[in-house]
């Protein structure tokens, strides 16, 4: 790597950002800081415009959070031969228990607020070292088959760990119907009805082969409840029921998509499920 | 009477007795067997009795113990007509006849019958509604520690919503970036901390401040708030002055700004306004929180806690003349009202 290495900030704290560009110029004077923003969708949105070496994202944005601005990015990142690698990230957060528990499992570079200089300098010296094994193996070896490359697969196996429930999940009733109100009526939808779930605003719309419903139960509290041999989660935002689904193609940039039976809508897998899809 | 075993009854009175048969003897009529043997039959006779028809009539002592008026004479009557009959038969004597015989004795027998009966029952009725008493005592006061334990618990979850980990260490963050950039600014972010957790940690639950100290305590939050999102925070408070000495009860507000910060103007990208007003209708106090934030999510979750803690202390001081809306506009904005009485406190 000849240039300089790049960062993006993404701190929704004005002074916070300020502060943290300017210890990071003690810290690491060869990084340059080529952006820095506010919330989590912009985070992703620069990012792939300035495509930086290194993310410093804030867990708590307003928009979208650091963590799934991490996967949208990774589910974005171009991975075209002789693109750049998946930036590194590093997460920046105030207080969070079992997000920190997360980090420290996953290997996960992350720095507590306020930001103590000694811990921000041990942070820059392992990224550091991150990029500078990444540049020697982008020299030595080209893989041109791969579909994504080290850094990326790595950064997505960890965002599905980290995504994963971390604190002990109580143990839920299984649904068997989701009662949707239609009206000013409760109507009772058979869970095997369901082709997916799709989480829409401040709603989760419910889609059978006739009717869509609006239900307000978000899908992070709905997804315990499902039998999850059936119910899978392929996105952020998308739980489809597997009995559903037909056929599964990829595009020529590598998006998995999924067309299903009875409802013309096509999916869209993130890489971080894509997993999920092999043939046997 | 119900709550003492019966066995340990029945052993007191077969005490009492015996005790009735050695003074009988100390006054040398008859000898101390046969005394025993007639005192053990009647007095347990009337014990019994007693016990069976008192257990049947009387449910409810505060009430209903002046029965024992007509029970206990009734039942020493019956009594020391069985338990004398049955003695005699025991002993094959002659004595009861001998007592029929003479009158004045028989009418001294049973005085002393009924003296005794009156004695034992009022000491076993006063024992056992002691044991009620200290039973019901021990009761009261597990009630009384289960509610304090409950407020106490209600108490520590309110603290930590306010002194949130998260709301602390990001103010503390800002304040380490402040010492750097603008100390004097930094000495005045740490002032509001000062006092926004001096008056969170002594806020009593239960006493009033002035609504212009009420309003101080919210600027010094919204100070804190705005050095953390600069420009994405606009703040109004809006407090005629002939308002100001009215009082109110202690950080009411307090949760509903945090609720319009934390889940209103927080999550919003391009931030938002929150303003504060209060307006005397009449006698009615109404106090307004309101924000142009992202609206009110399907599930009010954390929200939910400082909104059933205002309307609770709501209804605790002003009964039903405090109140406490929530209202959602579909573009966004929410307003929480909270209505009570200008002066008067709830009896």
């Amino acid at each position: 790597m000849t240039d300089a290495p790049t960062a993006l900030i993404a701190e929704d704290e004005p002074l916070l950002a300020a502060a943290l560009q300017a210890e990071l110029a003690r810290a690491w004077p060869e990084l340059r800081v080529v952006a820095s923003v506010g919330d989590g969708h912009s985070a992703v949105t620069q990012a792939l415009q300035c495509l930086p070496d290194v993310l410093f994202l804030d867990i708590q944005m307003p928009g979208l959070s650091g963590l799934d601005a991490a996967v949208e990015l990774a589910d974005a990142w171009p991975t075209a031969p002789g693109s750049k690698p998946f930036p590194a990230l590093v997460f920046v957060t105030a207080f969070d228990h079992y997000a920190v528990q997360a980090f420290e499992a996953q290997a996960v570079d992350y720095l507590l607020k306020p930001v103590q200089p000694a811990r921000l300098q041990k942070t820059v010296s392992k990224v550091a070292l991150t990029l500078a094994m990444q540049a020697q193996s982008a020299t030595k070896e080209i893989t041109p088959s791969a579909h994504l490359g080290p850094a990326l697969q790595t950064t997505l196996d960890q965002l599905r760990a980290l995504l994963a429930p971390i604190a002990p999940q109580p143990a839920m009733p299984r649904l068997s119907q989701i009662q949707v109100s239609v009206g000013g009526a409760i109507r009772m939808v058979p869970l095997q009805e369901v082709i997916y779930f799709e989480a829409a605003d401040k709603y989760v719309r419910v889609l059978t082969v006739q009717h869509e419903y609006l239900i307000r139960t978000p899908l992070k509290e709905l997804l315990p409840q499902l039998d999850a041999d059936v119910f899978w989660r392929i996105h952020r935002g998308t739980v489809v029921n597997v009995r559903c689904i037909d056929t599964i193609s990829r595009d020529e940039a590598g998006k998995l998509s999924l067309s299903l039976k009875g409802h013309a809508d096509k999916l869209i897998v993130s890489r971080l499920y894509a997993g999920l899809f092999k043939a046997m | 009477m119900q709550h003492a075993p019966t066995l340990k009854r029945f052993l007191q009175a077969v005490a009492f007795n015996t005790v009735i048969a050695i003074g009988i003897s100390a006054f040398g009529q008859y000898t101390l067997a046969s005394n025993l043997v007639f005192s053990q039959c009647i007095g347990l006779s009337i014990w019994a009795l007693i016990d069976v028809v008192q257990y049947k009539l009387i449910r409810q002592y505060d009430t209903q113990w002046r029965r024992l008026l007509w029970i206990v004479p009734t039942a020493v009557v019956l009594g020391y007509g069985l338990g004398s009959t049955l003695a005699s038969a025991m002993l094959a004597s002659h004595d009861s006849a001998r007592w029929f015989d003479e009158p004045a004795k028989l009418l001294g027998f049973l005085f002393v019958s009924l003296a005794a009966g009156g004695v034992i029952t009022y000491f076993f009725l006063s024992r056992e509604q002691l044991a009620a008493a200290r039973l019901s005592l021990a009761h009261t006061q597990a009630q009384a520690e289960a509610a304090q334990r409950q407020a106490a618990e209600s108490q520590l979850t309110l603290l930590q919503s306010q002194l949130e980990p998260h709301m602390l260490f990001n103010t503390l963050a800002n304040l380490r970036a402040l010492i750097e950039q603008d100390p004097a600014r930094a000495q005045a972010m740490l002032d509001h901390l000062v006092a926004y957790l001096r008056a969170t940690l002594n806020a009593s639950r239960t006493t009033l401040h002035p609504l212009h100290v009420e309003f101080d305590r919210l600027r010094d939050y919204l100070a804190l708030m705005q050095v953390r999102m600069g420009a994405r925070l606009r703040c109004a408070l809006d407090l005629p002055p002939e308002l100001a000495d009215v009082p109110v009860p202690t950080l009411l507000l307090q949760p509903l700004v945090e609720n319009a910060i934390q889940h209103g103007l927080e999550p919003k990208v391009e931030g938002g306004a929150i303003t504060v007003q209060a307006r005397l209708h009449g006698d009615t106090l109404t106090l307004e929180v309101l924000d142009t934030g992202v609206g009110l999510p399907p599930d009010l979750g954390s929200a939910g806690f400082g909104l059933t803690q205002v309307r609770e202390r709501l209804a605790t001081l002003y009964g039903a003349q405090g109140a406490l809306e929530l209202m959602s506009s579909s573009t966004g904005s929410t307003m929480v009202r909270a209505t009570f009485p200008c002066s008067k406190i709830a009896p």
